[in-house]
């Protein structure tokens, strides 16, 4: 076809090394110079070590931190799992129980679910409402004496609600400080700012937050990259042992051109953000609108405003997501869904689930997730693709769901087979 | 016999993790055979099946117009909500039932999952109980089948048999177990918590997974 295009809408699954990037990290991969261990105390390793040390004032003064409050780590998931098993393990003698949300990414709930299953912890899991957001009553009524942590998403990276995690944090200090607590006692509270780094405010000062994480590869940094804030005060044991780098917190010699690429992206993102966010929400809100017009039967997941610039998440009832994705695929563009079928366990998307919508609706989701490179023309060219896979893949499809959940045609499926293996084996296992 | 092109790309047996799909399922999902597109028509067809669930995510409907004489499919057409294995595998079966004058109903039914993955190039293995499904689907069809013709001793029970009373477990939740990837007992009890509150049961599952790892991966 003369008019098929790439349109890649796939940004919050990664993004593209910006050549600004790219152009700062070659120096650390091609130049003999620049490959000194930083742990040495030769001249090499001496100009290894001070390009981390300046990378990492750079990165605390996007935070508005102090340098020795950053942590550098190998991805977001590390950052994630060091801070709720760092702080967990640390704390464990003044208490057992975490907090977190229904729609954490997995980098969250599995070190959670482990530290619940294998080393005496409990996990609360706070509701979200219709929209995926965090209320402020629900956090309070789930403290307790015991609570050591409190880890909750900056912005979702499925359906891109933002959290309102001000408010969140000032709960947990207004409940410290009504006990008596001082800011370095427990609980902390951590954030997965992965999704939200390229577009919200992350001074961590007035968030008002003790941790927080970055992923380089979601910000047009390199892959195998990540930055862990953790406040001064707060405790952390490690999860890898060995040359005491990072503080003793992350042991390993650094990578220190992934550190500089990391450092680069987040500089330009910080610079860049606000002018990405008044360019991407009219394209954003132009393929929202665009779908709702143009094909019937199709709900929004996540908030209408409250969310991020670049996210779109739609249930597009009686098809399936993967099978979507495929069509798409053939037409040049990448997106991405929450159907059971494009996940490795078989389990349709908790965050589509914890928004209170049926199984249908998460199998059909599909996100598309603009970046730097989305044009208006990408977008047209999208709702000029989309309305005719969907049609064709209804036409292919036995099953008729309405909007408000109920299934009509091949009603006998539903009786004989009964509700899915996971819910079945949740309730009763209860 | 079919199945020599089987695609290196499919699945990795160390892993299982590939996605990427074979060249003739990317065929049978972009050019679907014996889609029914229209609403089936009156006395189109004789007979019709369906399983499935659409908050599992996958369902598929059959119908099928039989030659009362020779028992041979004549029409085997179907529809189908799931991915993109789900709709090649529905598209394959029809085809492969069909083919060259169509197979006897005993013919069609003898027709295994493995055969429909084979004829597909492979699957990835995640995506086995797909194929599974059309087989399923098709059997239903059968039985409506022998029912329309008054053959009852012919038809084909699906009740299940309870292996763990106490969470009313049957053998077909242990078969969709082993579909869905699990091969020993800790991960049919990851998916099922079968067994967990009634140690007895233990080895009539494990047994059951032997018998349906054997029969689709064997």
């Amino acid at each position: 076809m003369s008019d098929k295009r790439n349109v890649y809408l796939d940004h919050a699954a990664t993004t593209p090394v910006d050549p600004r990037v790219r152009a700062a990290m070659l120096p650390y991969l091609e130049d003999e110079k620049n490959f000194g261990n930083p742990s040495a105390i030769y001249r090499l390793g001496r100009e290894s070590k001070n390009a981390i040390s300046e990378a990492r004032a750079k990165i605390a003064a996007v935070l508005g931190c102090r340098p020795e409050e950053i942590i550098f780590t190998g991805s977001g998931t590390e950052s994630d799992n060091l801070a709720v098993l760092g702080v967990a393990r640390s704390y464990q003698e003044k208490g057992n129980h975490l907090i977190t949300s229904a729609i954490e990414h997995h980098a969250v709930l599995r070190p959670m679910e482990h530290l619940a299953k294998e080393e005496g912890f409990e996990v609360s899991y706070l509701a979200v409402d219709q929209y995926g957001r965090v209320a402020v009553k629900t956090l309070e009524r789930a403290l307790t004496e015991k609570t050591v942590l409190v880890s909750i998403m900056f912005a979702n990276n499925e359906i891109g609600t933002i959290l309102p995690i001000r408010e969140l944090a000032k709960t947990i200090r207004d409940w410290k400080k009504a006990r008596g607590r001082g800011p370095d006692e427990p609980p902390f509270f951590h954030t997965d700012a992965c999704q939200a780094a390229g577009y919200l405010d992350l001074n961590v000062a007035r968030l008002g937050i003790d941790l927080l994480t970055i992923n380089g590869s979601k910000i047009y940094g390199p892959k195998g990259t990540g930055v862990l804030f953790k406040r001064r005060g707060v405790r952390l044991k490690p999860l890898i042992y060995g040359g005491g780098q990072e503080s003793g917190l992350r042991s390993g010699t650094e990578n220190v051109a992934g550190i500089i690429g990391l450092t680069t992206a987040l500089e330009i993102a910080s610079g860049e953000r606000e002018k990405e966010t008044v360019r991407l929400i009219p394209l954003r809100d132009k393929l929202i609108a665009g779908i709702l017009e143009r094909i019937p039967k199709v709900v929004l997941n996540g908030h209408p405003t409250e969310r991020l610039p670049n996210n779109v998440n739609v249930s597009i009832l009686d098809v399936e997501g993967e099978a979507v994705l495929l069509y798409l695929d053939e037409q040049g563009i990448a997106a991405a869904t929450g159907s059971a079928c494009d996940s490795a366990s078989l389990d349709p998307s908790h965050v589509i689930l914890a928004i209170g919508r049926p199984y249908e609706f998460a199998h059909a989701s599909i996100r598309f997730s603009l970046g730097r490179s989305t044009t208006g023309e990408d977008i047209d060219y999208v709702l000029a693709k989309l309305p005719g896979v969907v049609e064709l893949l209804r036409q292919v499809s036995p099953v008729k769901i309405e909007l408000d959940g109920a299934v009509t045609g091949s009603k006998t499926a539903f009786v004989e087979m009964g509700r899915p293996h996971w819910e079945r084996s949740m309730a009763k296992g209860k | 016999m079919p199945g020599n092109e089987k695609s290196a790309e499919v699945e990795n047996p160390a892993t299982k993790e590939r996605w990427v799909y074979s060249e003739i399922v990317k065929d049978h999902f972009f050019h679907p055979r014996n889609l029914l597109l229209e609403e089936p028509r009156e006395g189109q067809f004789d007979a019709e099946g369906v399983v499935g669930s659409p908050a599992c995510g996958d369902v598929m409907r059959v119908w099928i117009k039989v030659n009362r004489e020779t028992e041979r499919i004549i029409d085997f057409k179907w529809k189908t909500f799931g991915c993109g294995s789900a709709i090649a595998s529905s598209s394959m079966f029809s085809a492969m039932a069909t083919e060259n004058g169509g197979l006897t109903v005993d013919q069609a039914l003898k027709i295994r999952p493995q055969d429909v993955m084979e004829r597909l190039g492979g699957l990835p293995a995640r995506k086995i109980h797909c194929s599974v499904l059309i087989d399923k689907a098709f059997k239903k069809a059968a039985d409506d089948w022998f029912r329309v013709t008054g053959q009852h001793e012919r038809i084909f029970s699906e009740s299940g048999r309870v292996v763990d009373s106490r969470l009313n477990i049957t053998d077909h939740d242990i078969e969709e177990a082993v579909l869905e990837g699990a091969r020993t007992l800790e991960e049919v009890q990851k998916k099922l918590k079968v067994g967990v509150g009634d140690p007895v049961a233990i080895p009539a599952i494990e047994q059951l997974i032997r018998f349906y790892s054997e029969k689709y991966y064997g």
